[in-house]
């Protein structure tokens, strides 16, 4: 079991992040972002950040860190603030997303910014990426960091995921963690309407990795789950809700990127703060 | 260490291509532990297998799975080694595409692409296996390097030049098994500068990768015929020493390029947009793939179906040399 003043920041955090994810989806205005795929991440990677990852922020490469890559890159408004919250960033620096010149792209980019390991937003490369990441790890003797790729329901319709997948189980690689993002709907709609990729768990399984599902939202579980340390590369299936914490947005497929109003913009702020 | 010795550079022509591959491999093991091998199911065909006798643990297989392969290189390169990845041009090439411009353009990991077979040398296998468009497509990547050996010794060379350099680096590997041998000695490589192989006053051949030997046999019967040659080996698509190209154009009468690839979009198409910045010019005659796919075929079949041949070649610098 997690303790429960790690449980307690990470609740914060996930608060916390959670509304700025609404700020820079409003400062954006009519171009809008990825809002629905991103609220639908927020505790996961509110827990890496706050409850586990190994990172120091005064020295971003320092050999024993936990490498993150964010495969589905169009959640970056969740990875920012859950950065900040570790201090790898500066929260101030949150309001230049998406702004000309930032580093803080729609998608994760390498561009001086402290903790992104890899450019992301072609969807279907990110585990590969871990797989020659671990790989690099052992050869180095760093038996410590692990490797954390996250990536989209929707994203596993890519048969590279599948390449990937085979390689880590056919290399061992026991330090992968591959973090799905289980919401259930992609751009064009339901996921299991527009690809199903059911039984999703044993599908993992049968390719030779440990498998677990949680609830997404539910930071024990979340906690615990990345405490697992298994013989075999982990995936964590997260079953998660699409623009969560916010009512109208909830398994709404509009809201995969959309902009907001400024009535819109109040009563999700309001539904926020009532939520508290 | 390797020796630049006749009898080594006769060995490496019989080998073939992925022969000199697997030679260069052996080189690059014993200079830096960090340079590693990655093959998507070809490490016979590439050449690799004596690598992988004597360094088991850097040879990475990733079974027929090129996206996967090159993901993964990224992955080591990012953590500091240095991947050298193999499988067919055409697969490493066009088959993942998106992966070669996001890792190795966009991010500029420092993966060593290698190219095998391409142009005709695998086109007894069909055209899925040729591969004549790789140049135009990873030249009009930001950068990366590509560069087009003329023989087997060149191979050698380029590999062991990427080997030190941090850029992400494209080498395809044309011509048959029994390569024609263009450098019988030693020679200095250096990546982006050209080689006069041969000088002339008339006409220049700027020729890359197996056309470079061609162009060679072509300017000899074009002696005979009273018209003198300059051959180029324009062994680095990119960058291109475009200070051999503007001095070529200032010297001769007429400019020829010649590639085992499609005219589109390599280099006649690196020249002539050179040229055509600088202004005034002297006509260029292409030799190339003419933007078809030639039967399914042997090597010579295929080459003399695309007029990739010395006579041909001479021929029609001859003609067009009458008419300047």
């Amino acid at each position: 079991m997690a303790n429960e003043d790690t449980v307690r920041r990470c609740a914060e955090a996930s608060a916390r992040i959670r509304r700025r994810i609404l700020e820079m989806t409003y400062e954006t205005g009519n171009a809008g972002a990825h809002i629905g795929g991103s609220l639908s991440m927020v505790e996961l990677l509110a827990c890496l950040y706050v409850g586990c990852i190994r990172f120091d922020p005064q020295n971003p490469c320092w050999e024993g860190r936990d490498r993150v890559i964010l495969s589905k890159g169009h959640a970056a408004m969740a990875l920012y603030p859950a950065m900040a919250e570790a201090g790898i960033i500066k929260t101030e620096e949150l309001k230049t997303f998406k702004k000309d010149g930032s580093r803080l792209g729609g998608h994760p980019s390498l561009n001086g910014l402290p903790g992104i390991e890899f450019a992301s937003g072609s969807l279907g490369q990110g585990l590969s990426l871990g797989v020659g990441t671990c790989l690099g790890l052992r050869r180095k003797g760093n038996a410590e960091s692990r490797v954390y790729v996250f990536l989209g329901d929707g994203e596993c319709d890519e048969g590279s995921v599948w390449e990937a997948a085979a390689s880590a189980a056919q290399y061992d690689l026991k330090n992968l963690v591959a973090v799905i993002d289980v919401n259930g709907i992609q751009y064009d709609g339901d996921t299991n309407e527009i690809m199903n990729l059911a039984p999703f768990e044993s599908k993992w399984k049968d390719f030779g990795w440990e498998a677990v599902s949680i609830d997404g939202h539910d930071i024990g579980a979340i906690l615990e789950a990345y405490n697992c340390i298994e013989d075999k590369p982990l995936a964590i299936l997260a079953h998660t809700i699409k623009g969560k914490g916010i009512s109208f947005m909830e398994n709404n497929r509009k809201y995969h990127n959309a902009g907001l109003t400024n009535k819109l913009y109040e009563q999700a702020l309001e539904e926020l703060e009532a939520a508290k | 260490m390797i020796e630049y010795t006749k009898r080594n550079i006769r060995a490496w022509s019989l080998l073939g291509p992925s022969g000199a591959h697997g030679a260069a491999a052996l080189e690059l093991a014993e200079r830096n532990p960090d340079i590693l091998m990655l093959t998507a199911d070809l490490c016979f065909f590439s050449g690799l297998e004596r690598f992988k006798a004597a360094y088991p643990d850097r040879l990475y297989n990733f079974g027929i799975a090129e996206q996967n392969m090159l993901g993964a290189a990224a992955g080591l390169a990012k953590e500091g080694f240095i991947p050298f990845a193999n499988t067919y041009a055409s697969f490493c090439t066009s088959r993942c595409a998106d992966q070669v411009r996001v890792n190795m353009s966009y991010m500029k990991l420092p993966i060593k692409l290698i190219g095998l077979t391409a142009g005709y040398a695998a086109g007894i296998l069909g055209a899925t296996h040729t591969s004549v468009e790789d140049i135009a497509f990873m030249r009009a990547l930001p950068n990366i390097t590509v560069i087009s050996p003329a023989d087997c010794t060149e191979i050698i060379k380029a590999m062991l030049a990427a080997s030190e350099t941090d850029d992400p680096t494209y080498i395809r590997l044309t011509g048959p098994q029994n390569t024609p041998i263009v450098y019988s000695d030693d020679y200095d490589f250096q990546i982006g500068k050209a080689v006069t192989v041969r000088e002339g006053e008339d006409a220049c051949i700027i020729a890359t990768g197996s056309m470079v030997y061609h162009a060679m046999q072509a300017a000899k019967l074009l002696e005979s015929n009273g018209v003198s040659c300059t051959v180029l080996n324009m062994h680095t698509i990119k960058p291109l020493d475009i200070q051999a190209i503007m001095d070529a154009n200032e010297k001769h009468k007429l400019l020829v390029t010649a590639e085992e690839h499609s005219i589109i979009g390599g280099l006649y198409g690196a020249v002539a947009e050179v040229l055509c910045k600088e202004g005034a010019h002297k006509p260029v005659l292409p030799f190339g793939i003419n933007d078809v796919f030639v039967r399914p075929g042997s090597y010579s079949y295929q080459m003399k179906e695309s007029g990739l041949y010395a006579e041909h070649i001479g021929n029609m610098i001859l003609k067009k040399m009458m008419l300047i």
